[in-house]
């Protein structure tokens, strides 16, 4: 860009390097002190953020191996942190899946077919996708407790539940696999039917294919949303071995109970790779989140 | 090439078929069982939605809705129709105490029974051999002299599942009989013969009672014809009330536990007149606008610097500046926020150890209203600010060079530029966008609920409210954590919340469709 530089323009540099570096460095403290902590001895020790002697009994804690201290007393693992991370990933996986199945069917039907009021009920799904869950907290409850006694396995305090709970979180991936679908040419799908295809065997052999790309983006999407969604499956899920680790970390912090190394230990186990898949799938997150407003 | 076969194996058909089948069996067991149980509502839905699926995937005119089906249906049932759900129970007096149907209420009553402290029976143990005896003895002031005996029996945990164990008038001679048991040995029994039913031949069941007695279990209450119940104890009439949802006597007593009924528009006349909720519920309405509005202002005012910063390009490292910047946005929120609650511990906190070290303070960050409300703030202005940087840097791209082109030529400096130039055009597209975020804060559910809980509390209020309480926490601690359970009152919070949700959307919608007319 032609822009004339002033002689200003070396010391602004410097400035906006240093700014920079302070920002992120307020930025990361939390992240780093954290991993620091899971480093460190004891639960209740406020000594320096770089530790001076390396522990592992946190992480022994996280990983569900007890430890003996120093005194001989026996400690057990507090909370079944991986039993929790497994149930997250059972749950968000099962759901993600299914997520995808469902959104990538309505979104042919909104790409391809024709069926009347096609662009109302998708801005009303749309719409309806603002209000959030947390809102609606209690009528959820009372759905899931009615259901459960009639099928047991479908009400509160089943993973089966929570997962189909989270059915109703498609219209923005619907919206996105539509998106993708529309940049699909509609020819090659003409020449399959030409062919002698029906529409069931167009989308599965000819559009599936072509669409894979964006399922496994939906896929990933659909599957961080639901892994750290708290305010529903913290009111579906009350029994420890049952809990997500969204619902269940926040035990480590009660007043009565401060386990703060601990805590950090199963912090870190729990939120390093679901930050790495965040990081890998940034690009489509973003580009998620701005396309996601409501469009005529 | 492949090709394609139109016509379906005659196999497929019938395969389709038998789905179908007991797709429509799995569905009649479901309504029936829903309405035996006395949700005929339940059963209706159940029923129209089941029939809807199976004209949908049966009929050849409904193509376009075998795909749309499950979306649609998933968002019906687990969006649509909670919010109205929600509208509906904020219109009734559905509560902890007030849990249950009439029907179900009075079957639960009906079901209660007590034991008849006047038909209390004595009872002895007498061993024999391998076996027991029970006698019963009535007591000493009684009218009544016939003891029973019962047959020799295995005095073990099979009994406690069986038919009630008969019992026979004892004859005179009692000579075949040992001496009673002990109480020490007759207490090794105690779970057994708690278990027990004792039936003596004119047809009385008897339970276990005492240590030393049996007695005779009467139903607590009686059903009338007109709906109303007696208490058998007192001869009290219980009469259910539609207004109050309780069963009621003349004089006004209740009975718990009561049932559901509609209350009309008494929970909104609540919110607004009695000064106990009207109170706090005003005060959390407006921190939930100062919330939501703050965290959007801060995040803004960051992530746009950010994004201009980043966007200079005689800056080296930038995408590496990017993505630590990206950081907060990638982690779980649920885990930073914990962290955050984590290092913001007044006593064992880092941040608190740090500030002393430097100007020898321990602010009280969860125990003084304005430090919780600063440091969620704070927090949120952490996770938020990556989200708006991201926009902006999108954005910023799209500004014409000429423009700066222009302005270097007039002689302006970077802060001219950003002030004249960048934020003017970025404002217009971002709105729309800021719009959404200040929904999605008014109703940041999980940040308030991890971090402070709503706490501090409002002292002296009859419904505990928290000073940082936001709407949607305050409706969640009224529903599901607080003594009082009141799900009525909840719903008609979040039906306010809702008519927020929407104004919002509205505003967003129409600005994007504004901007979409210019763009």
């Amino acid at each position: 860009m032609p822009i004339v530089t002033g002689k200003s323009q070396h010391w602004r540099i410097w400035a906006a390097h240093a700014g920079l570096c302070i920002l992120i460095a307020i930025t990361l403290f939390p992240l780093l002190a954290v991993i620091s902590i899971s480093f460190r001895p004891g639960n209740f020790s406020t000594g320096s953020l770089i530790p001076t002697e390396i522990s592992l009994e946190h992480w022994k804690l996280a990983l569900g191996i007890g430890i003996t201290l120093p005194d001989g007393t026996r400690m057990e693992p507090p909370f079944p942190v991986l039993l929790w991370l497994w149930n997250s990933i059972k749950i968000a996986g099962i759901s993600a899946m299914l997520i995808v199945a469902i959104s990538t069917t309505a979104a042919y039907a909104f790409a391809r077919l024709q069926f009347a009021h096609k662009n109302s009920i998708l801005n009303s799904m749309l719409l309806l996708q603002m209000f959030p869950v947390a809102v609606a907290l209690v009528a959820i409850y009372a759905i899931f407790d009615s259901v459960g006694n009639v099928v047991p396995w479908l009400g509160i305090e089943t993973h089966a539940g929570l997962i189909v709970a989270y059915m109703g979180g498609v219209a923005i991936h619907i919206w996105t696999i539509k998106a993708y679908f529309e940049t699909i040419p509609v020819e090659i799908e003409e020449n399959a039917k030409v062919d002698g295809a029906s529409h069931w065997q167009t989308f599965r052999f000819v559009l599936l294919p072509m669409a894979v790309p964006i399922l496994m983006v939906v896929f990933v999407l659909a599957f961080i949303g639901t892994i750290i969604e708290y305010p529903v499956a913290s009111i579906l899920l009350r029994e420890e071995p049952n809990l997500t680790l969204a619902v269940g970390s926040k035990f480590y912090l009660y007043e009565q109970k401060y386990l703060w190394g601990d805590f950090a230990a199963a912090a870190v186990l729990s939120g390093l790779p679901i930050t790495l898949v965040f990081l890998a799938a940034q690009r489509w997150i973003v580009s998620g989140l701005t396309s996601g407003g409501v469009k005529g | 090439m492949m090709t394609f076969k139109r016509v379906c194996p005659p196999w497929q058909l019938w395969l389709n078929r038998l789905i179908a089948l007991g797709v429509g069996i799995l569905l009649m067991w479901l309504v029936i069982g829903l309405y035996s149980e006395g949700r005929a509502a339940w059963a209706v839905a159940i029923l129209a939605l089941g029939s809807l699926s199976i004209y949908i995937y049966s009929s050849a005119k409904t193509l376009a809705w075998r795909y749309l089906f499950p979306g649609v249906a998933g968002m019906i049932v687990f969006v649509a129709f909670p919010l109205l759900y929600t509208v509906q129970i904020g219109f009734t007096n559905y509560s902890a105490s007030n849990l249950l149907s009439e029907e179900r209420a009075r079957a639960y009553l009906l079901d209660q029974s007590t034991v008849d402290e006047n038909s209390a029976y004595f009872f002895t143990l007498h061993r024999e051999k391998t076996t027991l005896r029970i006698l019963l003895t009535p007591p000493t002031d009684s009218h009544e002299t016939t003891r029973f005996i019962s047959s020799a029996i295995k005095l073990d945990r099979d009994h406690a599942s069986d038919a009630p164990i008969e019992m026979q008038t004892l004859t005179t001679t009692i000579n075949s009989l040992g001496a009673p048991m002990s109480l020490r040995e007759v207490l090794v029994y105690r779970d057994v013969l708690m278990a027990v039913r004792l039936k003596l031949p004119d047809n009385r069941t008897l339970q276990y009672v005492g240590v030393r007695e049996f007695g005779s279990i009467v139903p607590s209450w009686n059903a009338t014809a007109d709906g109303a119940l007696v208490q058998q104890s007192t001869g009290e009439i219980y009469v259910p009330n539609a207004v109050t949802g309780f069963f009621e006597t003349a004089q006004g007593a209740r009975m718990q536990p009561g049932f559901k009924v509609g209350i009309g528009f008494a929970n909104y006349t609540r919110m607004m007149f009695d000064a106990d909720i009207r109170g706090p519920f005003l005060s959390i309405f407006v921190w939930t606008i100062v919330f939501a509005g703050l965290t959007v202002l801060f995040s803004t005012i960051l992530g746009m610097s950010l994004a201009m910063v980043l966007n200079w390009e005689a800056l080296r490292y930038r995408t590496v500046y990017r993505t630590l910047l990206f950081l907060p946005y990638a982690v779980p929120g649920f885990i930073s926020i914990l962290i955050f609650k984590g290092l913001f511990n007044q006593n064992f906190g880092e941040i608190n150890a740090i500030l002393n070290a430097l100007f020898g303070i321990r602010p009280a960050w969860f125990a003084d209203p304005l430090l919780a409300k600063t440091m969620l703030l704070i927090v949120n202005t952490w996770l938020g600010y990556p989200y708006i940087m991201v926009l902006c840097t999108g954005l910023i791209k799209s500004i014409p060079a000429d423009l700066y082109e222009a302005s270097a030529i007039a002689g302006a400096k970077p802060l001219t530029n950003a002030v004249r130039i960048t934020i003017p055009l970025l404002i217009k597209p971002l709105t729309p966008l800021l719009i959404a975020a200040f929904a999605f804060n008014f109703n940041n559910f999980v940040l308030i609920s991890l971090l402070t809980d709503g706490r501090p509390d409002y002292l002296n209020t009859k419904l505990p409210a928290g000073t940082t309480d936001i709407l949607v926490s305050y409706t969640y601690r009224i529903a599901f954590t607080d003594a009082g359970t009141n799900f009525g009152l909840a719903a008609a919070i979040s039906t306010l919340i809702f008519f927020m949700v929407a104004l919002l959307s509205l505003a967003n919608l129409k600005l994007a469709r504004v901007n979409e007319k210019k763009g």
